[in-house]
Order: C-alpha cells, then sequence, then structure tokens
C-alpha cells in the first residue's frame, strides 16, 4: 500500500460514501488490521458511526474481518482492502462491457449489482424490471421472465458469482479458559462447486411502473398496504444467496479484447478472429494469471471458427504458422498431434503491452529522440554510453543529454561493472539499462497519483462553482414543476432567464472542464489495467 | 530530483560522472549538488580546492567551459512543458462511459451506504428549528443494516417528487396573486426586471418565513401615493 495508492482509495470512498467512510477506510490502510473499538478511539468517530461504516465496507466487500485470538476474549479485526477499492474506478468499464454482451437488461443488472454491492437475484430481478419499465412507452412493461433469463446468462458465463455464505462457528477459545460459548464471529466459506449455482426462484410478474405523483396519493396508500401484504406471504425462495459481480472474469475478458486488439493492429483481421476463436475456447479452462492458454488442436480451433469466416484448412495453416514466426510470438507451437498444437502466449502479450505502453509515455514526454534511445535500451539491455550514441544514431552531445534526462526521471538505470577492485570511476565501465518491471510499477504508481490529482481538481472545480450550480439547480426544479403544471410560455421564459448568459456560460465552461476530468481518469484507468496485469502476470510466472 | 545531500558522499562519484557533462537546463540542480560536493571532498582531504579522483577531461568536460549556473530558488509549481499531451479519445463509448460514470456517482449519494457525518449543532437553538424541514437525519438515528439488503424506500436518480410539487404549487399561487397587482400598477422596462428579481427572492423568502407575503406593501404603492399630496404633512 504505498501513499499514493491511499490517497487514491481514499478519494474514492469519499467519492461514493461519504467522509465518514473515507476516514475509517484510510485510517485501515493505513495502519492494518484492528478491531472495532481501536477503530472507533483512534479516529474519533463516534462507535456507531463506525459500525455503520464497517457495514457499508462490508457490504461492498471492501474490507473483510475476522476473529484472531488476541485479547482475553478474543476480538475480531477488519481489514481493508486497498486492491478492491481501487477496482471501483473501473465500474463504468465493467457496466458498458456488459451492455456490449448482454444489451440494456445485462447492463442494469451489473449497474445494480455494483451499486448494491450484495444482491439477491430476486430483488435484482425486481429492481431492474422497475427500471426498465420506467423507460419504456407507456402500457407496456417488462417480464420478471426476461429479466431472469439475463441473469442467468450472465451467471453461466461467471461474471456475476454467489456470495460466501455464512457458516456460524464458536470463536475458538483462548487459553485462559474464558466462558465457552462467549461469542460467535461468523465464518465465511466459500464453496467453489455452487460459486455459480442459481438457485430455483419462484419469481412472477411484470415491472411496475413507477406512478406519476399527480393523481396518485390515494393508489398510493391502498397500494401500499397490498404491497405489505404481498411481501408478507410473497417469499422467493433465494433468501441468504447474495450474488455479487466477479471482477477477475472481467479482467479476463478485458485481456482478451486487449490480445486481439494487438493482433488486429499488428497483423490482420483474420489473424485476430483466430486468436479471438483460440481464447474462446479456452476462456473456463485458463486460470486468470497463466502464461499460456490451453494447447489446442488445428482440427479443434478449425471446427470452432464462426462460420462467417469460412478459410480452408491450408489457409488456417498457414495463418498459424505466421501467428507463431512473428516477433511478437502471440502464438506458440506446443506439439504436432492434432494437425498441431497451439497456444496462446499470454504472457507474453502482456509484457508487449506493457512495453508499448512505456514507449509511448517516453515519447510523449521526452520527444521521438529520447523514445529511440529507450527502445534501444529496451532491446539491448546494457549499453555504454558510446554504444548508445553509435546505435541511436543521434550526436554525441544531445545523446548524452537525452540519458541524462531520462536518468533523472528513474526511467534508465545505471549498472556500474569495476574493472579492479577499488571500483576507480576511470577504470569502470558505466551500462546504461532498462528494468522493464520496475519501470511499469513506477509508471503505475504514477498513474495512482494521475487520477487522484483529477480528482481532487475536479471536487475543486466543483467547490468554487457551487454557488452557481445550486442555482442553476433550482432553477431547473421550478422549471420541471411548472411545466408540470402546464404554465404558460412566458412564465417558463421568464424563469429561464433568472440565470443570465455570463452564467450560462460559466456553467457551460464548468460542465466541460468536468467531463474533460471525468473522460481522463476512464482512461487512465485503462493504462492501470495493462501495467497491472503484466505486473501480476509477471509475478505469477516467477 | 531524488538526490539528497545525505546521500553525497556515497554517490560522489556517480554525481561527478553524471552532473560534469550536462549543460542543459534540467540538470543545474546536480550541477549545484557537484559544486557543493566537491566543496565537502575539498574539504574532507583538506589538500587543494576543487580536486576529484578522476581525471575531468575524460567525462566530457574541457577546460574553462562554460557550465550552467546553479539555480538558487526551486523549480516553478507548473513548469512549461515542451510537449503537449496527446487529446483524449473520444467517440461514442467514451462518451458513453463518460455518461455512466456520473450516473453512478450521483446515484451513489442517494444510496443509504452513503453516509454523512452528524450535523454540526447551530450556536444557540432557534424557535424556527421545530418548524423547518433539515436534511434526513434518518442516517443517524434509525438504521439498520436489513435496510441495505432492501433500500425500497430509495429511489434512485430521481428527485423527491412531492417537494417539487408542493414548491411548484406555492410558486403558482404567489405569482398568481403578484401578476393581478402587477396589472394595477404602471411599469417601465428596468422595473419589469427588477420585479423578476424581486418575486424570486419574494419567493425565496416565503419558503422561510411564516408571513404570507403579499400582504405586505413594499412600499412603491406608498411612495406613489404620497407624490401625489404633497401639501400634507406627514407624520
Amino acid at each position: 500500500m504505498t501513499a499514493q495508492e491511499v490517497r487514491l482509495c481514499g478519494l474514492l470512498l469519499q467519492e461514493h460514501f461519504g467522509e465518514v467512510v473515507e476516514k475509517v477506510g484510510t485510517h485501515l490502510l493505513r495502519i492494518g488490521p484492528l478491531s472495532l473499538r481501536a477503530i472507533a478511539h483512534e479516529t474519533s468517530t463516534p462507535l456507531d458511526l463506525v459500525k455503520k461504516s464497517l457495514c457499508v465496507l462490508l457490504q461492498h466487500s471492501l474490507c473483510s474481518f475476522e476473529g484472531t485470538q488476541k485479547g482475553p476474549r478474543g476480538v475480531v479485526e477488519y481489514r481493508a482492502s486497498c486492491e478492491r477499492i481501487l477496482r471501483m474506478l473501473r465500474y463504468p468499464r465493467y457496466i458498458y462491457t456488459a451492455k456490449t454482451l448482454y444489451g440494456d437488461t445485462g447492463e442494469l443488472i451489473v449497474e445494480e449489482v455494483l451499486q448494491r454491492g450484495h444482491m439477491t437475484m430476486s430483488h435484482a430481478v425486481q429492481t431492474v424490471a422497475d427500471r426498465l419499465t420506467h423507460n419504456m412507452e407507456e402500457g407496456s412493461s417488462m417480464e420478471y421472465s426476461e429479466v431472469v433469463s439475463a441473469f442467468s446468462r450472465l451467471v453461466e458465463t461467471h461474471l456475476l458469482q454467489r456470495c460466501p455464505s455464512v457458516t456460524e462457528g464458536p470463536l475458538p477459545v483462548a487459553s485462559s479458559g474464558g466462558p465457552a460459548a462467549s461469542a460467535t464471529v461468523p465464518t465465511l466459506s466459500e464453496c467453489q462447486t455452487e460459486r455459480f449455482n442459481l438457485p430455483p426462484i419462484t419469481l412472477k410478474g411484470r415491472g411496475k411502473r413507477r406512478l406519476s405523483n399527480e393523481d396518485n396519493e390515494a393508489e398510493q396508500a391502498r397500494g401500499k398496504r397490498a404491497r405489505l401484504d404481498d411481501a408478507n406471504t410473497k417469499t422467493s425462495g433465494d433468501e441468504g444467496i447474495y450474488w455479487q459481480v466477479n471482477f477477475e472474469r472481467f479482467h479476463q475478458y478485458f485481456r482478451d479484447q486487449a490480445i486481439i486488439g494487438a493482433v488486429a493492429s499488428k497483423l490482420d483481421q483474420t489473424s485476430s478472429e483466430i486468436v479471438r476463436t483460440m481464447l474462446r475456447m479456452s476462456e473456463v479452462t485458463t486460470t486468470p494469471t497463466a502464461a499460456y492458454t490451453q494447447p489446442l488442436s488445428v482440427n479443434e480451433i478449425f471446427r470452432a471458427l464462426p462460420p462467417s469466416y469460412s478459410i480452408s484448412r491450408p489457409v488456417l495453416e498457414q495463418y498459424l504458422t505466421l501467428l507463431v514466426d512473428d516477433p511478437m510470438e502471440f502464438v506458440s507451437k506446443t506439439g504436432d498431434s492434432g494437425g498441431g498444437m497451439y497456444a496462446v502466449y499470454v504472457h507474453k502479450v502482456l509484457t508487449s503491452l506493457a512495453r508499448a505502453t512505456l514507449e509511448s509515455v517516453v515519447q510523449e514526454r521526452f520527444g521521438s529522440r529520447s523514445a529511440r534511445i529507450f527502445r534501444l535500451l529496451l532491446r539491448k539491455r546494457h549499453l555504454e554510453q558510446k554504444q548508445v550514441e553509435d546505435f541511436a544514431m543521434i550526436p554525441a552531445k544531445e545523446a548524452k543529454e537525452m540519458l541524462y534526462m531520462l536518468l533523472s526521471e528513474n526511467l534508465v538505470q545505471l549498472q556500474e561493472i569495476p574493472k579492479t577492485p577499488d571500483h576507480a570511476p576511470s577504470r569502470t565501465f558505466y551500462l546504461y539499462t532498462v528494468n522493464p518491471l520496475s519501470t511499469a510499477r513506477m509508471l503505475l504508481q504514477h498513474c495512482y497519483k494521475t487520477v487522484a490529482n483529477l480528482i481532487v481538481r475536479r471536487l475543486n472545480e466543483t467547490k468554487e462553482n457551487k454557488r452557481l450550480l445550486e442555482k442553476s439547480q433550482r432553477i431547473e426544479a421550478i422549471l420541471a414543476s411548472l411545466q408540470a403544471s402546464g404554465a404558460e410560455a412566458a412564465q417558463l421564459t421568464e424563469v429561464e432567464e433568472m440565470i443570465t448568459a455570463p452564467e450560462r456560460q460559466q456553467l457551460e465552461a464548468l460542465r466541460h472542464h468536468v467531463n474533460k476530468l471525468d473522460s481522463s481518469e476512464n482512461q487512465v484507468d485503462e493504462t492501470i489495467f495493462l501495467l497491472e496485469s503484466h505486473i501480476s502476470s509477471t509475478m505469477a510466472s516467477r | 530530483m531524488g538526490f539528497k545531500p545525505a546521500t553525497i558522499c556515497i554517490q560522489t562519484e556517480r554525481l561527478n560522472l553524471l552532473s560534469h557533462t550536462v549543460t542543459s537546463a534540467v540538470c543545474r540542480q546536480t550541477v549545484l549538488f557537484l559544486s557543493s560536493a566537491v566543496r565537502m571532498a575539498g574539504r574532507g582531504r583538506g589538500r587543494g580546492r576543487g580536486q576529484l579522483t578522476f581525471n575531468i577531461e575524460a567525462v566530457g568536460i574541457g577546460k574553462g567551459e562554460n557550465l550552467p549556473p546553479s539555480t538558487l530558488q526551486p523549480t516553478p509549481l507548473f513548469p512549461p512543458m515542451e510537449h503537449k499531451p496527446v487529446p483524449l479519445q473520444t467517440g461514442e463509448e467514451a462518451e458513453y462511459m463518460l455518461a455512466l460514470k456520473q450516473e453512478l456517482r450521483g446515484a451513489m449519494k442517494n444510496l443509504p451506504f452513503y453516509i454523512r457525518p452528524a450535523a454540526p449543532k447551530k450556536d444557540v437553538e432557534r424557535y424556527s428549528d421545530k418548524y423547518q424541514s433539515t436534511e434526513p437525519t434518518d442516517n443517524t438515528i434509525e438504521w439498520d443494516p436489513v435496510t441495505l439488503h432492501r433500500p425500497s424506500s430509495f429511489v434512485t436518480g430521481f428527485p423527491p417528487p412531492h417537494h417539487v410539487y408542493f414548491l411548484g404549487q406555492t410558486l403558482e399561487k404567489k405569482e398568481e396573486e403578484l401578476s393581478s397587482d402587477e396589472e394595477e400598477r404602471e411599469k417601465k422596462q428596468e422595473e419589469e426586471e427588477q420585479e423578476g428579481e424581486e418575486e424570486y427572492d419574494e419567493e425565496e423568502f416565503e419558503e422561510e418565513t411564516d408571513y404570507i407575503m403579499s400582504y405586505f406593501d413594499n412600499g412603491e404603492e406608498f411612495g406613489g401615493d404620497s407624490d401625489d399630496n404633497m401639501d400634507e404633512a406627514t407624520y
């Protein structure tokens, strides 16, 4: 947990859950596992607020708990998870992916589950059906069964998973012989076989349209009584089974998309389709951190190709040979049975993508000649000053300047190789080198810092224009109510004129800035994803 | 830049290697450290000033060559950038994700997961506090983890309809009364605009006091009347 990560986590918690949760969360991140009383004491927050914040954090799986042996009767310690909090930055991307894969219904399901953290299937289905019904035209409403089928599809592709369920167990009693059943700490057990099993639920009905306010106070009262009765009699059979979004699966999907995009831009569309087929076939058999996918034979690939790409068998084999021979090593041949066994070399592709990111960062910040030097050092590993000048074909003075600039930014390191035991500088080799892994880590920290700065800047902009924003919100509320009660156009224009033209311009500029900052956050998150995947893949393969 | 004075002794040789050959403005700081390192080295050895352990010409600085002047102040907070950043991606996907992000942020504020700190106490309790509607404090008073799973009372992304309806009602009533008053008086163009603003202020005012504004004469009629009868004594 670096300082930048903690700062970014604090800002994300504040935006989504408020200041109290932010205080508790950042304290847990900085100090480590703590008990309830310690948190309340150290953050000087009232105990009930701390309890609520912990409930919220646990609901969203941002924090975990475990019973420990410390203290006379054992105590429960809470631990916040930095990595999981940083995922909150990626929520819009998850929702958008669900939309592209499963349409509006899937999108709304994922959005609701992300907002609530843990949700039962029936509750999710009802909420989504209501929301969809509200957006449809008058008179039609959304069937629950359609939403249920979308939910099932999400679970089948493992995008949603069950939350670990509670198994009651007694807290291990300390050796001082305290009372036996004094406290029971629930332990959460995750049953791997049941993670993606849909419960049988009985849920029939349609989405309810939210009734408009003007005609329905009496109906609402009647409806409320009826609904209370319904709620008592209708239990949909899946109480206690909660679902959450499976981020690992989404990340695997993003990774596959990145690989396919890389192949498409380096080679051509058909090769990317072949790689897409291979990845799709090994979706469920590959663990997220595997270096290679499962080997697939040419026969299998040929059968699984989409019918729109009708290429013949020899052509497919030629494409595969091309992919294997490419210096990027997208695909590697692992055997000859079944006409040739091929596997996608995931680790290598991620490394290449991360390197491309590093190179483009250097290019954008220091110019293309510095980027040339950087790429040279990436390929040739260790080079002396003179060799750098020769290989890069850049005059000595400028090459020196650029190298020292890169060195001062810590993108390039210096390695000393002494010729004599006394390390005399005139008799030592000084070699320049690039360490991709540590450079990637450094850039990742820079990305976190960038996003934190963007958020702070956005909050600052909104705070400066708070008065204006409130005024415009009030005017909109007045306008909406006037329109709803059927006012004349003259009154509407009069109310609209309450905002003067320069104020309108200021509002427009503010909106433009806030959009730009938000959009930048989304795009920096894509870089964060690439770098994080590369680092985790490298660490897993060691 | 990362070179701390404390580590100069350890990394003297490396610094000497680096800083002498640089002539660009960026590495002025290393030159500053170099000169201090040289002085420190001289002080430590006590024998002659500015002598280094290696041949300075081998590194690339000729005799009497201009070294850039050392900096006397910290680097500016927002230094001018030589390379402008690449513009952001635009397109349907980027805009849709932007809209999603903003909606998510707005929706999270209305869910029960958003915990507000207890409202700060005002200095003195006012009588009107009883009649004013404060912010919903159910966050701190009755709160049950079960409601987290079924927050049916919270409607995402919608302003509470009855508030707006109520405001609209009072506004309409006030506007009708005010417009009937307006027809009786003569108006110039500027006064009309002022009226608009006054109307707005009155409506704001109306939310917070118990007095009905239409009963209050705001003085213009009074001034108009007195202009006609200047000979009467005013008390």
